[in-house]
């Protein structure tokens, strides 16, 4: 079963995924992990971007968004994505072993929550999310 | 040398690297990122590393010479460096930086400036250790055998 875009009116049935961290090596290494997966992605670096991406009308089967971001972190970013009405599969991505920050980063509206480093993995089970 | 031979080496020496503590599961992820439609994904994304790395020593040796040190500013490069040391699988590297941030906490100068110094130091181990891993893996390759896993 090829991976199918849940967004209708797109002319490749390739899954589409934004990369919202502030490190360019995660940036690399996540498009790469997606890459492989057959899924094509973006990157942007901060919460904000990643809301202004949306803004702008794009949109996306999976965000895979770092916690700890400049300008917006990836809290509030996920918070006004949700309220803006994406309903997209947020995946929230963090180094972060504090269970309260954790708690409060899945609380803003994500659909699953990973400890970095991302392996391939991880990002399996969470596109395996996706399909239900 | 002939080619079985750098392949040992090769070999051998990573697995020391493994085994000293440099690197740990994470970069083994990254070098089954790679194949053949992205054969220098390990080395461009260990260049990454490198560049971003030097980048962030220069701003935390600005940042711990002012006269007031912003320790929040210092943190966040030192939480930089360990989230890419950490996706790289730079375990000796990631691991001083978390003792750092623990001094930026308790805004200890001297802490700091300690660790400042360790993680100079351990950046340019791995960083000579993983150059010369990409040397051996070039001449086997220049050679025309392949990277053994």
């Amino acid at each position: 079963m090829a991976a199918q875009g849940i967004q209708g009116g797109r002319k490749s049935n390739k899954m589409t995924a934004l990369v919202a961290d502030d490190n360019m090596v995660n940036r690399a290494i996540h498009h790469r992990l997606l890459d492989n997966l057959g899924i094509e992605s973006e990157a942007v670096g901060n919460g904000k971007e990643a809301v202004d991406i949306h803004c702008s009308g794009k949109n996306f089967d999976l965000i895979l968004m770092d916690m700890d971001m400049p300008i917006m972190n990836g809290i509030e970013a996920t918070r006004k994505l949700r309220e803006m009405g994406i309903r997209s599969m947020i995946a929230g991505v963090s180094t972060r072993s504090v269970e309260h920050e954790i708690r409060e980063f899945i609380e803003a509206g994500l659909d699953d929550y990973q400890e970095k480093p991302l392996t391939m993995s991880k990002l399996i089970s969470i596109i395996h999310k996706i399909k239900g | 040398m002939d080619l079985v031979q750098l392949q040992r080496q090769l070999v051998e020496y990573r697995t020391s690297l493994y085994h000293e503590g440099f690197l740990d599961e994470q970069f083994t992820q990254l070098q089954e990122l790679q194949d053949e439609n992205n054969p220098d994904f390990v080395v461009e994304v260990v260049s990454l590393f490198f560049e971003d790395s030097e980048r962030l020593l220069n701003e935390l040796t600005k940042a711990l010479e002012q006269q007031s040190i912003d320790f929040k500013r210092v943190d966040a490069h030192v939480h930089q460096l360990k989230g890419s040391s950490s996706s790289i699988g730079a375990q000796r590297v990631q691991k001083v930086c978390i003792a750092f941030r623990n001094y930026c906490e308790e805004q200890n100068v001297e802490g700091c400036l300690k660790c400042l110094q360790q993680v100079r130091h351990e950046y340019s181990l791995v960083k000579t250790k993983l150059e010369s891993m990409f040397q051996l893996e070039q001449q086997i390759l220049s050679a025309g055998g392949s990277i053994p896993m």
